[in-house]
C-alpha cells in the first residue's frame, strides 16, 4: 500500500462511462460466464427443433388439422421460442433477482447513488435480448433445415413477441418477488414453466386439443403467445383475444410484482 | 465540525424498540466507534444514518442533509460498506471496482484504489476466488471510490483470521489519514480501543456512554491495577493514597486497585519509606473491563 495522503488519486477530467452501460456490461459478461445458462437459452431449444423436426414422425407431414401446415412450418420452432423465452424469464431471471437479494447485492447498491431497480432493468433487456436472439436463430434454422417460410407477418411477429415476452418476464418478477431464496427460485421457475409449456400446446398441439382445454390454453400467457406468433407466422393477424391476455397477465403480474418485490 | 448528528434516534420492528432514543454526534475527520454486542441496534442505528431505514423518531443529519430527503445527495457523500453484503462469484475485483466507480460523478482512479488496496494482483480474480480479507478490502475499497467525505464500515473484521484483521485496521487508519471521515460499527473492543477516537457504547438500543477510549476505560472502577511484593508496613500507608481503591493481600503479595495514576503514587510512596517493591506488575483495564462496568456483559460472543 502506498502512503497518499489527500483524497485517493483524482483524475477528473477523465471521461466516464455512465452507469447504466457499466452495469449492461458487467451483467452481460457474468451472463456469458455461466455456460449452461446460454445452454438452456439458446442451444437446447434450437437442438431439440432440429431433432425432433428431422426424427419424430409426421413433423415434416402436412397435418390437415393445422389448415395443411406441417408441424415444423409454425407449431414446432414457436414451441421452442415460447421454451426459450420461458426458461429465461420463469428461471434465469427469478434465479439472478433473488441471489442478488440474498447476498445483499441489491442492498449494497441501495448505497450508492445508482438505484438496484437498475440491476432489474438490465436483467430484463439482457434476458429478453437473449430471447430475441434464440427467436431469430429458430426461424433461421427452420428456414434452411426444413425450408420452412419466415413468418409472412413480420411486423405483427413483432407485435406478439413483444407482448409476450413481457407478459412473461412480468410473471418472472412477479415469481422473483415472492420466491424466498435463490435455491427456491429455480424450483418455482420449473412448477410454473412446465404446465404453462403444455398449455402453450409443447406435447398437445392446440389444433389437437379438446376444447375446454383450449379455451384454458387461450387465456393462458403462453398460449396467447404462442398462437398469436402461429397466427403472424402464417400471415394472419394475431386474435384480438390474444394479444389482450397478453396485456392482462403484463398488468396482473407486473402490479403484483411492483408491490411484492423486496430489495433485501 | 460535526458531519453526522443524531437526536434521539428511534426504531421500532414489530413493537420492539431496536433503536431506542439514541443521540450522538461524529466529528469531521475522526474514527467514530459504534460498539455494542450484536443486536444491540447498532446496524438499525447506521441504516438509519445510511438512509436504509427511516427512523420512527428523531433526525439524522449527514453533513447537514438528511438521509432520506436528501437522498441521492447524502448517497454521493456517504461510502458505505455493509455487513453481509456480497458480490457476484463471477464478477471480477476489477470489474466490481470499475462498475461502482461509474455510480459516481468524480470518483476516485479505480485502478490506483485497487493498487492502494494491495488488490492489484488480484484484479482480473472472481469475486468467489478471493480470500476473506481481499474480500474485505474490495468492500472497503468499493465504499470508497465514490470519494466520499463519510465512510461507515458495519462488522468490518467479522470472520477475519488475525493477520488479515490487522491488515484490514492498517488500512482504516490510511483510509482516515486522507481526511475521511469514518464509523466504525464493531462488536470487537480491541479493534475499538485500537482504532477509534470515540466511541459511542450502544445497549439494548440505547447509548450506555460517549466518550474517548481512554475515557471509557477510565470509568471503571479500578482500572489500573498492579500487583508487588513488599513488606506489611506498607498496606496503612497505600490505603491512605487518594488513587488507591482497593488492597488485597495474600503473603507477602499485595494487589493495589485504583484509578489513574496509580503507579506513581504507589511507587512514590514506597520510595518515601524506603520499602522496596519486587516482581511489580502494572496493568490496566481494557476497552472489554470497560464495556462490561458500563452494559453489565461482557461483549464477546461465541458467534463471531
Amino acid at each position: 500500500m502506498t502512503s497518499t495522503t489527500g483524497p485517493a488519486v483524482t483524475r477528473p477530467a477523465r471521461r466516464r462511462t455512465s452507469a447504466p452501460l457499466r452495469l449492461t456490461v458487467a451483467e452481460a459478461r457474468l451472463y456469458l460466464r455461466e455456460p449452461a445458462v446460454l445452454f438452456f437459452t439458446i442451444i437446447l431449444p434450437l437442438g431439440l427443433a432440429l431433432v425432433l423436426g428431422n426424427f419424430l414422425p409426421g413433423m415434416r407431414e402436412p397435418d390437415p388439422l393445422m389448415n395443411g401446415q406441417r408441424a415444423v412450418d409454425t407449431q414446432l420452432p414457436v414451441m421452442m421460442i415460447t421454451l426459450a423465452a420461458m426458461t429465461s424469464a420463469f428461471t434465469i431471471v427469478p434465479g439472478v433477482l433473488a441471489l442478488y437479494r440474498e447476498r445483499g447485492v441489491l442492498r449494497r447498491m441501495s448505497v450508492t447513488p445508482v438505484p438496484p431497480a437498475l440491476v432489474l432493468a438490465v436483467q430484463l433487456l439482457l434476458n429478453v435480448t437473449i430471447s430475441l436472439l434464440a427467436t431469430l436463430l429458430m426461424i433461421a434454422a427452420v428456414v434452411l433445415a426444413f425450408d420452412s417460410r419466415p413468418p409472412a407477418a413480420p411486423l405483427w411477429f413483432a407485435v406478439s413477441f413483444l407482448a409476450g415476452v413481457v407478459a412473461l418476464f412480468a410473471i418472472g418478477l412477479l415469481l422473483a418477488a415472492v420466491v424466498p431464496g435463490s435455491r427456491a427460485a429455480g424450483g418455482a421457475g420449473s412448477v410454473v414453466m412446465f404446465p404453462l409449456l403444455f398449455l402453450a400446446g409443447m406435447w398437445i398441439p392446440r389444433e389437437h386439443m379438446p376444447d375446454g382445454l383450449r379455451v384454458a390454453s387461450d387465456i393462458s400467457p403462453g398460449g396467447a403467445f404462442g398462437q398469436a406468433l402461429r397466427d403472424a407466422w402464417a400471415g394472419a393477424a394475431p386474435q384480438p383475444l390474444h394479444l389482450a391476455v397478453l396485456l392482462g397477465w403484463t398488468l396482473v403480474a407486473g402490479l403484483l410484482a411492483a408491490r411484492l418485490f423486496r430489495w433485501e | 465540525m460535526s458531519v453526522i448528528e443524531l437526536r434521539n434516534l428511534h426504531k421500532t420492528y414489530a413493537g420492539r424498540a431496536a433503536v431506542d432514543d439514541v443521540s450522538f454526534s461524529v466529528s469531521e475527520g475522526e474514527i467514530f466507534g459504534v460498539v455494542g454486542r450484536n443486536g444491540a441496534g447498532k446496524t438499525t442505528t447506521v441504516e438509519c444514518v445510511s438512509g436504509l431505514r427511516r427512523p420512527d423518531g428523531g433526525t439524522v443529519t449527514v453533513t447537514g442533509l438528511d438521509p432520506r430527503r436528501d437522498r441521492a445527495e447524502v448517497r454521493r457523500r456517504l461510502g458505505v460498506q455493509l455487513q453481509d453484503c456480497t458480490l457476484p462469484d463471477r464478477l471480477r475485483a476489477g470489474e466490481a471496482l470499475e462498475l461502482y466507480a461509474s455510480f459516481y460523478e468524480r470518483p476516485a482512479d479505480w485502478r490506483a484504489l485497487l493498487e492502494e488496496f494491495g488488490l492489484g494482483a488480484k484484479r482480473d480474480t472472481p469475486f468467489a476466488k478471493l480470500s476473506g480479507g481481499q474480500r474485505q478490502r474490495l468492500s472497503i475499497a468499493l465504499a470508497l471510490v465514490g470519494r466520499p467525505r463519510v465512510a461507515i464500515l458495519d462488522e468490518l473484521t467479522t470472520g477475519l483470521d488475525p493477520q488479515a484483521r490487522r491488515e484490514t485496521w492498517d488500512l482504516i487508519e490510511a483510509v482516515r489519514a486522507r481526511g475521511v471521515t469514518i464509523v466504525l460499527v464493531t462488536h470487537f473492543m480491541e479493534e475499538a480501543e485500537r482504532l477509534c477516537d470515540r466511541i459511542a457504547v450502544i445497549d439494548a438500543g440505547r447509548v450506555a456512554a460517549v466518550d474517548t477510549p481512554e475515557g471509557l476505560i477510565a470509568r471503571v472502577e479500578g482500572a489500573e491495577r498492579m500487583s508487588l511484593r513488599v513488606e506489611q508496613r506498607a498496606d496503612p500507608l497505600l490505603r491512605e493514597l487518594p488513587e488507591v481503591t482497593g488492597l488485597t493481600r495474600s503473603g507477602d503479595q499485595i494487589t493495589v486497585t485504583g484509578s489513574d495514576g496509580l503507579l506513581f503514587s504507589v511507587i512514590t510512596t514506597l520510595a518515601a519509606h524506603r520499602l522496596t517493591p519486587a516482581g511489580l506488575r502494572a496493568d490496566r483495564a481494557t476497552l472489554d473491563d470497560a464495556f462490561l462496568a458500563l452494559t453489565g456483559r461482557p461483549a464477546a460472543e461465541t458467534t463471531a
